[in-house]
């Protein structure tokens, strides 16, 4: 199955050096390796295009290692990984060492994104120029929105003299007022500060209208309200701007009532919505108006998530639960089919970070997963290779999900 | 011996109608204590109870502690400034910690909401809420239930109108929660900024003007206004505040004949109350007072039996 030429059938995929030599329904000429896909699909590589590693600084959250082994058994075969680390990725220096270290470590593709800012403090630009020389794939000041309109301006003014994709966390943090759940019945009645929808909802407007201006490419990340969504679609419909989106796995199947036991492991920004929030998402990924599937992977340390809720950390970890998730509850059932599968998860996030990747061609890099539809699992943090066990699935069975894991031709991962 | 069901006591939420009337039963009858010459009951004797406040409080701590006393029990006070909790510890580590000298009761006060959830799930001892963050504070909404039922004659069918900031309030989520579980008809006033998203879920009637909270009500209820709220843009200024939602002797014509006053403390007199309403007869501002410690001797006694429980859930 590949979405980019609209290739959907049985067939044998030969590989060589690497790279993807020929694709046809039946190949002759023995391989030194064969596996047997009978009865599985075959797709471009899967790409987390935002996930948080953790190294340099967090190492005992996460590391580099631990968190490319875990996307590995996830199914994907590259991540993207978000700048706020200590030091935040904003120099050419920390950008370098992150991809030192990929090489050192990971069995997976590791493309940095770069501070839009540097410290992420939304003050002055990063130097954004240097981090592309040295290999960022997009910018991004994700967990600390650019609050000023001037500062994202420029920065996205900037951004096209690189082609580069900006990454923006939608969040007026005046609106957001210190809240940590979602603001409706469940934050009243918990009494917890609530976050305002509009909150995301004014700054998906704002740069729905500075990528009009500027030409930039925006990605929003994380979206997470209906109102967010159909200003995106809205945008679009009118043309002229290079806006697209991603929604992770826990904000189309949790809502807000999820926390209601207190659970820090119910605890992200953007918090868990309403029911009317995640059924536009769902529609969202059916329809094409959602561009991309991310996980906003977001180890902690238990120690760091056991306090009290309004203390805790915000994320929760996606690598590994990701695609088995949305695999039982949306492809199973038929709200979206294998292709739209493989749009979410590879064809799109290539294209929106400019990556030869998400195709199955010949001549294409071999980034492939293998998706097995029949495959029972349970979901259990203690068994997970990344360090972050903050997952709010746990105990989840599901019915579908990688079955292997390949990167430039080499098995990294197979159940 | 009657008990509650559950280990611990973390919300009005989790009690049923006949919970609630156990409680306000054994606190009637436990009230007689404070009236005897030895005001002292052997229900707790051997017991112990940790105090673990992390949030300055006189009047809920004090009347714990009294009610402990009157009820024999063997009390530990743990207050932050004296905790090792400005020493970076943990909550669960306190609690853990605590656990180890085996309590059989904590009483637990939290600038966090849900603070006492994480206690009650880690702990065997039984835990009681008295005050998270914004959640509850289910035995003031209980002394509250006490003090207009021993006024009243019973809770079904009244109209309670509570005035001020909502959002900020465990009170008004406690009271609201109880009062309309017992059949009450509980509206909830104040300036739109302060009143939390959906709050009408909770079973209130939600209004700006005060007239309409007040008229016909048999109980007005009123919340203290804290200081901070004119510099967080939540107010325009305290006199306005008075103006628009301040009780007067004026306003209170508009309740029904017999109306009584309630206010969880500390009042702040020309905020939110004229200091004749606050002193009226029709004022109950002290009965609340003193149905507190009633009230929270029937919880502990109720609660006594029940350490060692699988850890209280939430019902939903």
């Amino acid at each position: 199955m590949d979405p980019s030429r609209k290739f959907d059938r049985v067939a044998d995929v030969a590989i060589d050096d690497g790279r993807i030599v020929e694709i046809a329904p039946r190949i002759a000429q023995k391989g030194r390796r064969e596996v047997d896909a009978r009865g599985l699909a075959v797709l471009p590589g899967f790409i987390d295009m935002h996930v948080h590693l953790r190294e340099p600084g967090r190492e005992d959250a996460e590391t580099i290692e631990t968190g490319t082994a875990a996307a590995a058994r996830g199914g994907f075969t590259a991540v993207a990984c978000m700048p706020n680390t200590q030091p935040v990725n904003d120099s050419e220096a920390v950008t370098t060492y992150i991809l030192k270290r990929a090489r050192e470590v990971s069995k997976i593709a590791v493309y940095p994104i770069g501070a839009i800012t540097r410290g992420s403090r939304g003050e002055t630009l990063a130097e954004i120029g240097e981090m592309v020389r040295a290999g960022i794939v997009a910018i991004s000041d994700d967990g600390h929105p650019v609050s000023d309109g001037q500062v994202m301006r420029r920065a996205l003014e900037y951004s096209r003299l690189f082609n580069l994709p900006v990454i923006d966390h939608c969040e007026d943090e005046a609106l957001a007022a210190g809240g940590v759940v979602h603001e409706g019945y469940w934050s009243t009645k918990l009494g917890l500060r609530g976050i305002s929808p509009a909150a995301e909802e004014v700054q998906v407007a704002r740069d729905a209208i500075l990528a009009r201006q500027t030409g930039a490419r925006i990605h929003i990340a994380h979206l997470s309200t209906r109102k967010s969504l159909e200003t995106v679609t809205r945008a679009r419909r009118e043309g002229g701007v290079n806006l697209t989106c991603e929604v992770t796995p826990h904000h189309l199947l949790l809502t807000d009532e999820r926390v209601a036991a207190y659970d820090t492991h119910a605890k992200m920004n953007p918090p868990l919505r309403g029911r009317d929030d995640v059924d536009a998402l769902v529609e969202g990924i059916a329809s094409g108006a959602v561009d991309v599937i991310a996980t906003d992977h977001a180890p902690h340390t238990l120690g760091d998530k056991m306090l009290e809720f309004d203390r805790a950390p915000f994320g929760v970890v996606g690598l590994e639960t990701a695609v088995s998730l949305v695999c039982d509850r949306f492809v199973r059932p038929g709200v979206i089919g294998l292709g739209r599968l493989a749009e979410l998860f590879s064809l799109n996030p290539a294209r929106i970070l400019n990556l030869e990747r998400g195709t199955l061609t010949p001549g294409a890099w071999a980034d492939i997963t293998v998706l097995d539809l029949g495959r029972q699992t349970e979901v259990r943090a203690a068994t997970f290779a990344s360090r972050g066990r903050n997952t709010p699935f746990e105990g989840w069975s599901l019915c579908g999900g990688p079955a292997m894991t390949v990167v430039r031709g080499k098995v990294v991962w197979s159940a | 011996m009657a008990s509650l069901s559950q280990k611990d006591l973390l919300s009005i939420e989790q009690l049923s109608v006949d919970d609630i009337g156990l409680v306000l039963d054994t606190a009637e009858a436990l009230r007689e204590v404070s009236a005897r010459a030895v005001k002292k009951v052997p229900a707790l004797r051997g017991k112990t109870v940790i105090n673990l406040f992390f949030e300055p409080s006189t009047r809920t701590r004090s009347s714990f502690e009294l009610a402990e006393k009157r009820l024999s029990a063997d009390i530990l006070n743990f207050s932050a400034s004296s905790s090792s909790v400005t020493k970076g510890e943990t909550l669960l580590d306190t609690a853990r910690n605590l656990e180890a000298m085996a309590p059989d009761i904590i009483v637990i006060r939290h600038a966090s909401a849900g603070a006492p959830h994480l206690l009650g799930t880690e702990c065997r001892s039984s835990v009681v809420n008295a005050g998270d963050g914004m959640h509850e504070h289910p035995t003031q909404a209980l002394l509250d239930a006490l003090t207009v039922r021993s006024m009243k004659g019973r809770l079904e069918g009244l109209k309670l109108a509570i005035i001020g900031d909502i959002s900020h309030s465990r009170v008004a989520r406690s009271d609201t929660l109880l009062f309309h579980k017992m059949g009450a008809e509980v509206w909830v006033c104040g300036p739109p900024t302060l009143i939390p998203a959906d709050f009408h879920l909770l079973g209130a009637r939600v209004t700006g003007f005060m007239e309409e909270a007040i008229e016909g009500a048999d109980v007005v209820m009123m919340l203290r206004l804290q200081n901070e709220r004119q510099n967080e843009a939540f107010i325009p200024s305290t006199r306005e505040y008075f103006n628009l939602y301040g009780l007067s002797r004026e306003r209170m014509r508009g309740a029904r004949k017999n109306a009584i006053v309630m206010h969880p403390g500390p009042m702040n007199r020309g905020v939110e109350i004229e200091s004749e309403v606050a002193d009226a007869d029709y004022s109950v501002i002290l009965d609340q007072v003193a149905n507190g410690v009633a009230t929270r001797m029937a919880v502990l006694y109720l609660l006594s039996g029940n350490s060692g429980l699988k850890p209280g859930r939430e019902s939903r």
